[in-house]
């Protein structure tokens, strides 16, 4: 993944690959020891059960709301696990700076999860692209966070449909939305104009984005990138 | 191509099912019956039933020739005879049973709409052991035609003045958004309640605004998302508003909105079938019960009643059966007053428990849908205006539905379901054109009327046992909220049923025993 504009900066990509992604939270978080071994066998049971799905989901809002509680950052790159999936020891010197942007792509995170993001009052930027649990019951709860939001990206959820766009409009902050690739609304076209009339002030990228019409060379990777797990 | 593969593999089965023994026979009935349940049939354990409902000649064909490789021509001649002659073929009326109620059920609950069909689930997901009793829904009127449940706006809101509607409300969302876990059924699609999440926005007058100020207060301490807007903010949020007259605006930022209420019913009723719950097609005419005299701790005189049998008037026909019963759940919506009269509820002296009348009655109501090219966009939310005109926005396609209330000297007469177009243009559209200038060029598309299960004494539910006829529990009265409050009062009759007291929701002051006492339970208009 290509490194965004140099003011925007932060914690994110932690979620991406899921499990691994709490792995490398938890390794931040809690002393090194028998995390291996609790992860592999976390990313085994949530393989095969539902429930642990939802443990998993537990800990990763507790792990992340540490994080947020303790390291806050602001005008430095992004964090992101290496390839192992581990964060360098960096991360624990940021502390009290606010999170700016948070890259969720293709995140498990769902209507509970967004607690976590909810708390943080900067958050700039939001990329939630490809997650499967985002919803219009999601979408819904995102106004909190009108008075800084100023990007958004829901591009290819595969749950969200034009009744959970249209309470975007709370978020009067808004100058990029990217709506493209909604297989769940109606009428694609028809809701990005509409879309458009009710965030007066804001970007909104539709379909053709990703057919790369507008496409800049620093969003590409966005939407297919993120540190893949080892 | 996976129906074929199906239809195979059941067909190896043992022939001797397709001939269709008696109780084979019923269960073809109702899934006739269940008519239109989407993938029904791709269920293994009714498959080997439900495609031949489709083409019986060529289905009993097909038996024939797996079963019986050359002959299958004759086999199937053979076996359609004996099919036929044998009890519960589905050609001779006097065998089949199936469309009859039961002779006894542990309950009967009267009305098959959304309140019915929700007391029915929380009935079957509380009781202690599984199976352990019976729920028969009665409802007369399949298709739904006049129910409230599939002629409402869908609305679900908080904004309430009594905690406790705001708190069944909440209830309800939550029940809602969880949709899938509480009513899935294995093997068929999940639901899509369609919710819209845009919120409702009340408007106060200055008289009102205080009021209004309250309201939300209450709504803030039970948790719901609503904040109050000044008219500046107003403008400046919804520049489509005409703001005059307008002292105070109140705005839910989450958990309200509206959805389909035709998928909640046919939710719950797929999944109460699931569950064991049967369902009859037909009308409660009577209620047969005993009474005792009893006298109360004053020395006054009661007599206290007990139903011990209901009779079931069949579709169509002058054929009535009884069903024993244990208790009977009067969730007969709009026409819940007329059921608790054939109990005899109301029948006693004036100004007694025992003369006391379930005050619902029917009221009919018109919704209006209109275009308006100009009007407000995707963020416009569930408007209720001060002078309690409501509309909000159906669908992308800038079509819009409302209407209001009629005065009390107003009321149409309820016998039928025509829709008065003059309202609109006398009532509803004068302060809607006021409100929203650019609805002041506008198309009424079309229009439907539906009856509010009107409560009479103060507009809410009556929920809970009735205190003399002892085994008649209500779920009816809602006036307007019923749909948004039934996941949560369906739960609440049924704790009150099978733990003699509410447990989540503590609804006692929706008992019947208000209207005797005069206690009302009255939500605060701003209006
Ligand atoms: C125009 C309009 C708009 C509304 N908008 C909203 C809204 O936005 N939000 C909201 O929450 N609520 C709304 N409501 C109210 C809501 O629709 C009702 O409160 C709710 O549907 C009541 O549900 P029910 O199951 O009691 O009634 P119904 O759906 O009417 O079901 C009762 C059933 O009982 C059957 N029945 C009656 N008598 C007998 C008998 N003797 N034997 C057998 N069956 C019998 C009837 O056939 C009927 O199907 C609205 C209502 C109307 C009319």
């Amino acid at each position: 993944m290509a490194a965004p504009k140099a003011s925007l900066h932060l914690v994110a990509p932690v979620w991406n690959g899921g499990t691994r992604g709490i792995g490398g939270l938890s390794r931040v978080v809690a002393p090194e020891g028998n995390q291996k071994k609790g992860r592999s066998l976390l990313q085994f049971l949530a393989d095969c059960f539902y429930d642990v799905e939802a443990l998993r989901d537990h800990l990763l809002r507790k792990q992340v709301s540490k994080v947020h509680q303790k390291n806050r950052f602001q005008g430095r790159e992004w964090i992101r696990p290496n390839q192992r999936g581990h964060f360098s020891l960096d991360f624990l010197k940021l502390q009290a700076v606010p999170v700016e942007a948070v890259d969720a792509s293709g995140c498990a995170i769902n209507y509970q999860g967004l607690d976590s993001l909810l708390a943080l009052k900067e958050l700039q930027s939001l990329w939630l692209q490809r997650c499967p649990h985002v919803d219009d019951w999601c979408l819904s709860r995102l106004h909190p966070l009108a008075s800084s939001l100023q990007e958004l990206s829901l591009a290819g959820c595969p749950r969200v449909s034009e009744r959970g766009l249209a309470c975007l409009h709370h978020l009067w902050n808004l100058r990029r939305l990217d709506i493209s690739d909604l297989p769940a609304v109606s009428s694609p076209g028809l809701t990005r104009i509409l879309v458009e009339e009710m965030l007066p002030s804001c970007e909104v990228l539709g379909a053709d984005w990703a057919q790369g019409l507008k496409l800049g060379p620093e969003e590409q990777p966005r939407d297919t990138a993120g540190p893949t797990p080892a | 191509m996976l129906r074929r593969t199906l239809l195979l593999g059941l067909c190896r089965g043992p022939l001797g099912r397709g001939l269709g023994t008696h109780r084979g026979g019923s269960i073809l009935g109702k899934v006739e019956g269940r008519g239109g349940y989407r993938g029904s049939w791709m269920a293994p354990s009714s498959s080997s039933v439900t495609f031949r409902t489709q083409d019986p000649a060529h289905d009993v064909k097909t038996v024939g020739r797996l079963g019986g490789g050359d002959r299958d021509g004759k086999m199937s001649e053979i076996k359609k005879k004996i099919q036929s002659i044998l009890p519960g073929g589905d050609w001779n009326p006097l065998y089949d049973t199936s469309y009859l109620p039961p002779e006894s059920s542990d309950v009967v609950i009267v009305g098959g709409g959304v309140l019915g069909l929700s007391v029915a689930y929380w009935l079957k997901k509380l009781e202690k052991p599984r199976g352990a009793i019976r729920v028969l829904v009665v409802e007369r009127d399949h298709t739904y035609s006049r129910a409230s449940t599939v002629l409402s706006v869908g609305g679900i809101r908080q904004q309430f003045s009594v905690p406790e509607n705001v708190q069944l409300s909440l209830f309800s969302i939550d029940f809602l958004r969880n949709i899938n876990e509480y009513l899935a059924v294995a093997d068929d699609p999940p639901l899509d309640i369609q919710f819209n999440p845009s919120g409702y926005l009340l408007l106060a007058s200055e008289k009102g605004a205080a009021i209004m100020e309250n309201n939300v207060k209450v709504q803030r301490q039970e948790g719901a998302k609503v904040c109050l807007m000044s008219p500046e903010q107003l403008r400046n949020k919804f520049p489509w508003i005409n703001t005059e007259g307008v002292a105070l605006a109140s705005y839910g930022m989450e958990h309200e909105g509206w959805f389909d209420p035709w998928c909640l019913l046919q939710g719950l009723r797929r999944k109460v079938q699931s569950m064991g719950v049967l369902f009859c097609r037909g009308e409660v005419t009577r209620f047969v019960s005993s009474s005792n005299l009893m006298k109360t701790a004053s020395g006054e005189e009661v007599n206290v009643k007990r139903i011990h049998e209901v009779h079931v008037k069949i579709d169509q026909s002058l054929e009535y059966q009884p069903v024993e019963c244990a208790i009977v759940i009067n969730a007969a919506g709009a026409w819940s007053g007329q059921v608790a009269e054939l109990a005899g509820i109301g029948k006693g002296p004036p100004g007694t428990l025992q003369g006391t009348k379930l005050p619902v009655e029917l009221r009919k109501r018109y919704v209006y849908l209109w275009h308006c090219p100009q009007g407000p966009g995707l963020e416009t939310p569930f408007v209720i205006d001060p002078s309690g005109t409501y509309f909000r926005r159906e669908g992308l396609g800038h079509n819009y539905l409302g209407g209001c209330s009629p005065t009390e000297e107003e009321e149409p007469d309820p016998g039928n379901l025509e829709v008065d177009h003059d309202f609109f243009q006398d009532r509803v559209w004068p302060p809607l054109a006021q409100r929203v200038p650019a609805f002041e060029t506008l198309k009424v598309r079309s229009a439907w009327a539906g009856y509010y299960d009107y409560n009479t004494f103060d507009q809410n539910g009556v929920v809970g046992p009735h205190p003399l006829v002892i085994n008649m529990y209500f779920a009816t009265g809602f006036s307007g909220h019923g749909l948004q409050q039934a996941p949560a009062v369906g739960r609440a009759v049924a704790e009150m049923v099978l733990e003699g007291h509410f447990q989540t929701i503590n609804l006692s002051s929706f008992l019947f025993s208000r209207f005797y006492s005069g206690e009302k339970v009255q939500e605060h208009n701003i209006i």
